[in-house]
């Protein structure tokens, strides 16, 4: 590739041709502010609007001051990122930003990780000078997500990953001038909207404009209810990124901490939703088992390939965007629901606790998890299968409230019965995962033989869309795997056109799966930190004495004394679900 | 968990479904599609958006991104007798805004708005090209020249009257 030559600083530096300014000076170690940029490397994610022009530099012969993050270099230029006429730039610019953004810091949701208040404190800002017109919108709320208006800057990050990313345009640039704003369709509720409530809306926002729904009130309420038995359940992604809550290096697997610090803010038992992802295993890997069978038997009735379920932004992406298909996913509830279906029937019973003195709550990666659990279905009798969902940030903040020092903590064990779990289950939480845990089981018991080997290695990786054959005795099953609803997209529009091979295939909605899920620790554009926490889903899978769901033990005992067989009768009635056609509906009406 | 229903008359959702299919469907085409929409319409209801984005295969938001962006387009339906003042350069140094501002006061309208009984609506816009007539002054398509604040009442009146003898 041709190399440029350039100077920064008074430093050379060659960069290849096509190289921005801001990464040119990135790789010297001259890191220019920026804040409507943002890139996800390798995740097909890039926003570089040039809009908010915090990364202005200058150029030598240039009249005007350059956005870094557009220009790209050229042979020769010579580029001052730290003049006082940039520096003079720079802060008029974030000064007119800050002239219609509350100054309301101390409470508000995005207050220590938010990237405005971080350039506030970067530019030493003391004062705003410009005084006018500030906007006012209404806050809206979501079962998962608020939106603030008032604190949108415009970056359009947000846009850009819910249309581009996710193809499930909810959100958009609307209006003009100083009445432009990133909104709904006729800033109608989220929930009017296509919204999937997946929440990389609020993963990428610079600022508190997009945050989560905070239930960590609700939670701490029901601890100190001495009426109350709660229970807490904690998705595999988060033990690979609380960590980082507490300066701890991305990719620390901190279970045993985790499960030390729940205890301490006073749940009563502390159990695994990996426990219910074995349980999931069963049922969708019994599924997917009957499902194959009838076909190699000449069923034309059945439907392939068969879906994931597990991730409930890409359960509400189906039911919005290709109804025609509900028939196709595994009915097989997520392993959140399905833990909250037993928690409060087969445990509830174990204990002798009612009910409805019994509070399941859920710590996940995830923002639609919120959505999820409020799902009509999953509602009996008023009484949710899952009361609470709180995100690990949540978590994150509940710890530090209660005065525990995380990273000196002694490490635990879940509480059994429903703690124990699996090196499958564990994987859940990345992209490839769900599949690779299913194929476990499913193919030893096809074969009736023991695998020869546990890690399917095919099925590993980040790209967007993946596709590996996996040997069954001379059969060839084909897997499909896709994260980022664009890319679940491509494979729906391949199905619909009958098109596609796949005899199954998982979806996860968020780039990388769980462990970049909206609820998680914010990257703010580093990849790495998503990749440390794949490899710790990985490792932590390795060091697992037991790596195949139908090896649970715990879940094997619910099958005998309460459940029966996989896809049962009562498995039916307390793990499955069904899908709603969610699609807007024109109607005629009269003239 | 039902979704959510968009009603329209039949006759509208054929039109737009023409419209779409003129452009071919082609996202490019999506303000060409919004104006002849509000050609037919008059304005740019939010159902039409809905169809328009379904049949072109947008999504709803950024239809509405666009609209709203335009202040060609409304989605308020215009007065029988729609009053345009022009607030091109020309007009404006002659006193276009004074008399914007009497028919705001006369007709008790905002730029933007349309009167309760659908009479009369009230928008500014930019140079007509007429500006050897200014202040000049739109109504529906006539057009009104070297305007003075105290011709307001009278223009207005016209047609209030014709509007009575209909």
């Amino acid at each position: 590739m041709d190399q440029v030559k350039l100077t920064i600083d008074k430093r050379e530096v060659v960069v290849p041709k096509g190289t921005t300014i801001l990464k040119a000076a990135a790789t010297i170690g001259i890191h220019i502010p920026t804040l409507c940029y943002f890139e996800l490397k390798g995740m097909n994610i890039t926003n570089k609007p040039g809009g908010c022009r915090i990364c202005v530099v200058e150029v030598e012969g240039r009249r005007n001051l350059a956005p870094a993050c557009v220009t790209e270099v050229m042979e020769g230029m010579v580029v001052k990122t730290n003049s006082v006429r940039v520096y003079n730039a720079r802060r008029t610019v974030l000064e007119l930003i800050l002239s219609d953004h509350p100054a309301d810091c101390l409470v508000c949701a995005k207050s220590g990780d938010c990237e405005l208040q971080d350039l506030a404190i970067r530019f030493g800002v003391r004062e705003i000078p410009f005084q006018g017109e500030m906007s006012t919108y209404q806050l809206e709320t979501s079962p998962s997500i608020i939106r603030d208006n008032n604190k949108c800057i415009m970056c359009r990050r947000c846009e850009l990953v819910c249309n581009e990313f996710q193809t499930v345009g909810a959100l958009s640039a609307v209006d003009r001038g100083f009445q432009a704003v990133v909104t709904t369709a006729f800033n109608q509720k989220m929930s009017h909207s296509p919204c999937t409530f997946c929440g990389q809306c609020v993963a990428v926002c610079p600022v508190g404009a997009l945050t989560e729904v905070d239930n960590t009130p609700r939670v701490m309420r029901a601890i100190a209810n001495d009426k109350k038995t709660v229970v807490v359940q904690v998705a595999p992604a988060v033990r690979v990124a609380l960590g980082e809550e507490f300066g701890m290096k991305p990719g620390s697997i901190v279970t045993g901490k985790l499960t030390t610090a729940l205890r301490e803010l006073g749940f009563d038992y502390v159990f695994d939703t990996d426990w219910s992802a074995d349980l999931t295993i069963m049922e969708e890997g019994t599924e997917l088992i009957d499902r194959l069978t009838r076909h190699l038997n000449g069923d034309k009735t059945v439907k392939l390939p068969l879906l994931t379920s597990c991730c409930p932004a890409w359960v509400n992406f189906f039911e919005h965007n290709f109804p025609d298909l509900k028939d196709i996913p595994s009915s097989a509830k997520s392993p959140q629901q399905m833990f909250g279906a037993i928690a409060k029937t087969y445990f509830a019973d174990k204990i002798g606790v009612k009910r409805e003195d019994l509070i399941v709550v859920s710590v996940m990666p995830c923002l639609a998890k919120k959505y999820e659990c409020a799902r009509e279905e999953f509602i009996i009798d008023g009484n949710p299968d899952v009361d609470f969902s709180i995100t690990t940030r949540e978590l994150a903040h509940m710890i530090k409230q209660a005065n525990l020092d995380f990273e000196t903590l002694e490490e635990t064990d879940f509480d059994s019965p429903l703690g124990e779990s699996t090196g499958a289950a564990v994987i859940f939480g990345t992209t490839g995962g769900v599949i690779e845990a299913a194929c476990r089981t499913a193919v030893e018991v096809i074969t009736k033989k023991p695998l020869d080997r546990i890690d399917f290695e095919e099925l590993r990786g980040l790209e967007g869309i993946r596709a590996a054959t996996i040997d069954v005795d001379g059969f060839p099953l084909k897997i499909g795997i896709a994260h980022g609803l664009s890319n679940a997209r491509k494979l729906l529009e391949q199905i619909q056109r009958g098109e596609s091979d796949f005899h199954a295939i998982e979806v996860m909605a968020c780039p990388g799966g769980c462990i970049n899920g909206g609820g998680q620790p914010l990257n703010h554009g580093d990849a790495e930190i998503i990749k440390a926490r794949w490899a710790a889903l990985y490792e932590a899978d390795r060091n697992f004495p037991v790596r195949k769901s139908h090896e649970n033990q715990s879940v094997m005992t619910l099958y005998k004394e309460f459940l029966g067989e996989p896809c049962g009768h009562k498995s039916h009635e307390l793990l499955h679900t069904h899908y709603f056609d969610k699609q807007k509906v024109i109607e005629i009406k009269a003239d | 968990m039902s979704s959510i229903k968009i009603q329209i008359s039949q006759n509208t959702r054929s039109k737009i479904e023409e419209i779409c299919k003129s452009y071919n469907y082609e996202q490019g085409e999506l303000i060409n599609v919004l104006h002849k929409t509000q050609e037919y319409l008059g304005y740019l209801p939010a159902e039409a958006q809905e169809v328009i984005a379904k049949e072109m295969n947008i999504p709803t938001a950024k239809v509405y991104g666009v609209v709203s962006f335009y202040s060609f387009f409304t989605m308020v339906p215009k007065g029988r007798f729609p009053i345009s003042i022009c607030m091109g350069t020309a007009c404006y140094v002659r006193g276009a805004e004074k008399i914007l501002d009497e028919f705001k006061k006369q007709l008790g309208l905002s730029v933007g708005e349309t009167a309760p009984d659908g009479l009369f609506s009230l928008a500014s816009l930019r140079c007509v090209g007429a500006c050897g007539l200014a202040p000049v002054v739109l109504v529906g398509e006539k057009v009104y020249g070297r305007l003075a604040t105290d011709d307001v009442k009278g223009i207005i009146d016209e047609y209030k009257n014709s509007a009575d003898v209909i």
